[in-house]
């Protein structure tokens, strides 16, 4: 299946020379999503090769930038269309066009118009005016619960087979109903971390992420606990379970971070140098507490 | 951003006040509002609240706005080491 449009010149309606013009990627949702929002009306539409990809990823990597941009004008001639020289680009596009280098170079102005395409009937509307709402960006409820399916299927394979050996490995030192007991602990811990932390995002404590996925982990043992009989561990075992289930979502959730619209890059590594070798140091304690149990 | 803030003074965001032509192009671009404008200088009123996109940087004609903008996310992260440390062949990224 194509997600891709063919760059170039299109038109929604019947678009004049002074109607104006709007810049897209060649996703093919951004490009539905653009035509929708401005059913009726009459503007044009210049679609980037950006290879499938939405503005804003695209715009960070680059491809919705400012080469492509000043050669789409010239290919689709552009200038040859239209009577003004001014364009319209999604604020989400400027990580990647410099709006004064594409001025330079081709002529055309660049104003960044609004973040979501449904609000540029009310742009155009308004005399071209961003209101503030239009340049804030959100991270709803929804807009958080669409991007989990994809999140779960690029986990299933690590998770499948890191699921299968500790299945193993823990049947093979104690007993097959331990080995499954395990991989539910792990299993629900990596759910909690992918589904349950970015849903619940604003109100579990704390700014960070992975400390955010501790936390929900720490509900899924509590929970695990009660479903699985916890009362009859041993305390090493309880221990173990008690520290790697919070690891194993802290994990998944500080992941979510590539799709959240608010952390920075630096934030992002800050809590990797700590968060990480706390993981790594908690599974490795995990592993010592259980191999002890087993061994004395 | 409403309801959400992340880590802070993690940052890299700077802006050169003396270089600042006023322009307003960074208020124009920023989606986390972190820049204001008073006579004819811009000034960072949130740095806290910047997601280093590197669109202020990018779009401001005097240079006047340096941030280490980039890949933001856990798994991009672990790749960029990861090959740093030539662990692991370069290309191949978390988002496509």
């Amino acid at each position: 299946m194509s997600y891709m449009v063919p760059p170039g010149l299109y038109a929604i309606g019947t678009p004049a020379a002074d109607d104006p013009v709007l810049v897209t990627a060649n996703y093919k949702m951004s490009y539905d999503i653009i035509r929708q929002s401005l059913t009726g009306r009459n503007v044009w539409l210049l679609v980037l090769e950006t290879y499938g990809i939405n503005v804003w990823c695209a715009a960070g990597k680059g491809t919705f930038g400012t080469g492509e941009l000043v050669r789409r004008i010239e290919s689709s001639r552009l200038a040859e269309v239209i009577s003004h020289r001014r364009l319209l680009l999604p604020i989400l596009g400027a990580p990647g066009v410099s709006a004064h280098e594409v001025s330079r170079r081709s002529g055309f102005s660049v104003s960044y118009a609004t973040i979501r395409a449904a609000d540029l009937p009310e742009y155009l509307d308004n005399g071209k005016v961003t209101t503030p709402a239009m340049r804030e960006l959100t991270f709803t409820f929804y807009e958080r619960l669409v991007l989990i399916p994809v999140e779960l299927v690029q986990a299933l394979k690590p998770v499948a087979l890191i699921g299968g050996v500790l299945l193993m490995l823990v049947a093979l030192l104690g007993d097959t109903a331990s080995g499954v007991a395990a991989f539910c602990a792990f299993f629900g811990a990596v759910l909690a971390g992918i589904v349950l932390g970015p849903l619940l995002l604003p109100w579990l404590p704390g700014p960070s992420f992975a400390l955010k996925g501790a936390a929900i982990g720490l509900f899924w043992f509590g929970f695990f606990y009660l479903l699985a009989g916890g009362d009859s561990w041993s305390r090493p075992v309880t221990l173990a379970i008690f520290l790697a289930i919070p690891a194993v979502s802290a994990f998944f959730t500080l992941n979510f971070t590539g799709c959240s619209t608010y952390t920075s890059r630096s934030g992002v590594k800050k809590e990797m140098r700590i968060a990480l070798p706390v993981m790594g140091g908690v599974l490795l304690i995990c592993a010592v507490l259980l191999l002890a149990q087993r061994l004395l | 951003m409403k309801g959400f803030r992340y880590l802070k003074e993690v940052s890299t965001l700077q802006l050169d006040q003396a270089a600042c032509v006023g322009c307003g192009r960074c208020l124009e671009v920023c989606p986390h509002q972190v820049f204001s404008l008073a006579e004819k200088k811009a000034s960072i009123r949130d740095r806290d609240a910047c997601m280093e996109c590197g669109a202020c940087a990018l779009n401001c004609p005097v240079r006047a706005i340096t941030v280490d903008a980039g890949v933001g996310c856990a798994t991009g992260l672990i790749n960029e080491w990861l090959q740093e440390r030539k662990l692991r062949a370069p290309g191949g990224n978390c988002c496509s």
